[in-house]
């Protein structure tokens, strides 16, 4: 297993990336594969990093990825009382948002595109959103 | 990231050099809309060393988008990689926002939409 904490910080989004490229790396995944997979990673953990911890540096978030045989669980794991629920909200359509100016709510549409599947857990406080992704070719 | 902004001829051409992400996208938002209160009519992305994007940086095109339709302002993108032409393609926006593959296809498409905008 690989995992990373970081201070809740915007700036800390291009680490996290690092790591999740550095990560998947190691197996025969397609450069496209690993571009999509950090790209969902990002989409949450910045709306976790500016929605539920308003950026506060002396917050942490922590990234752990797993493998079971070909599919890949990325776990994000915070501690907040942030009751968003991401896979209740029903994302606007993509008109709507540039009817409406809007420059936000896409990150989800792309999440629930690439990965395969979303679960999030919370236990006093501590919530973890797990990702679930296939990849069939993927060997270590 | 950084951006690199230049005026060639009528062309008002923002290049966009390494990641635009969450944290960087606000910078960008600030330099399309200095453009467009500067009333530039074509105003063009270098995506060329554009390495990675995210929905706040592509939340700074659709955010603008209309704007530049009401003003007759031509806003085209090009030289992307195929990889973030992918995330365009994946949230359908390839459809409404101009993506073109050189800069001189840019300029000409922009040159051209402009004479035959019906606002022009």
């Amino acid at each position: 297993m690989h995992s990373l904490q970081v201070p809740c910080t915007k700036e800390n989004l291009k680490e996290i990336r690092y790591f999740v490229e550095n990560a998947l790396n190691r197996y025969e995944i397609s450069t496209d594969d690993i571009y999509f997979i950090k790209l969902a990673i990002d989409e949450i953990c910045a709306n976790l990093i500016i929605h539920a911890h308003h950026c506060n540096h002396e917050d942490f978030i922590e990234v752990k990825i797993k493998n079971e045989g070909n599919t890949f669980i990325f776990e994000i794991h915070d501690q907040s009382n942030d009751n968003f629920n991401l896979l209740e909200y029903k994302v606007p359509d993509i008109q709507q948002i540039i009817a409406n100016k809007k420059n936000g709510n896409m990150g989800l549409i792309l999440v629930r595109k690439i990965m395969d599947e979303i679960e999030l857990e919370r236990c006093e406080g501590h919530n973890i959103c797990r990702l679930y992704k296939s990849i069939p070719q993927a060997n270590s | 990231m950084e951006l690199l902004i230049q005026n060639e001829d009528k062309f008002h051409i923002i290049s966009i050099i390494g990641d635009l992400d969450a944290s960087s996208s606000v910078i960008f938002d600030s330099a399309l809309e200095e453009a467009i209160n500067a009333k530039a009519k074509n105003i063009l992305i270098d995506c060329s060393q554009l390495d990675y994007i995210s929905s706040p940086g592509i939340g700074a095109f659709t955010s603008r988008l209309e704007e530049c339709n009401q003003n007759n302002i031509q806003l085209v993108l090009y030289g992307m990689s195929p990889k973030i032409e992918n995330v365009f393609k994946i949230l359908g926006l390839d459809q409404l926002i101009v993506i073109k593959k050189t800069k001189e296809e840019a300029k000409i498409y922009a040159n051209d939409a402009q004479f035959t905008s019906p606002l022009h």
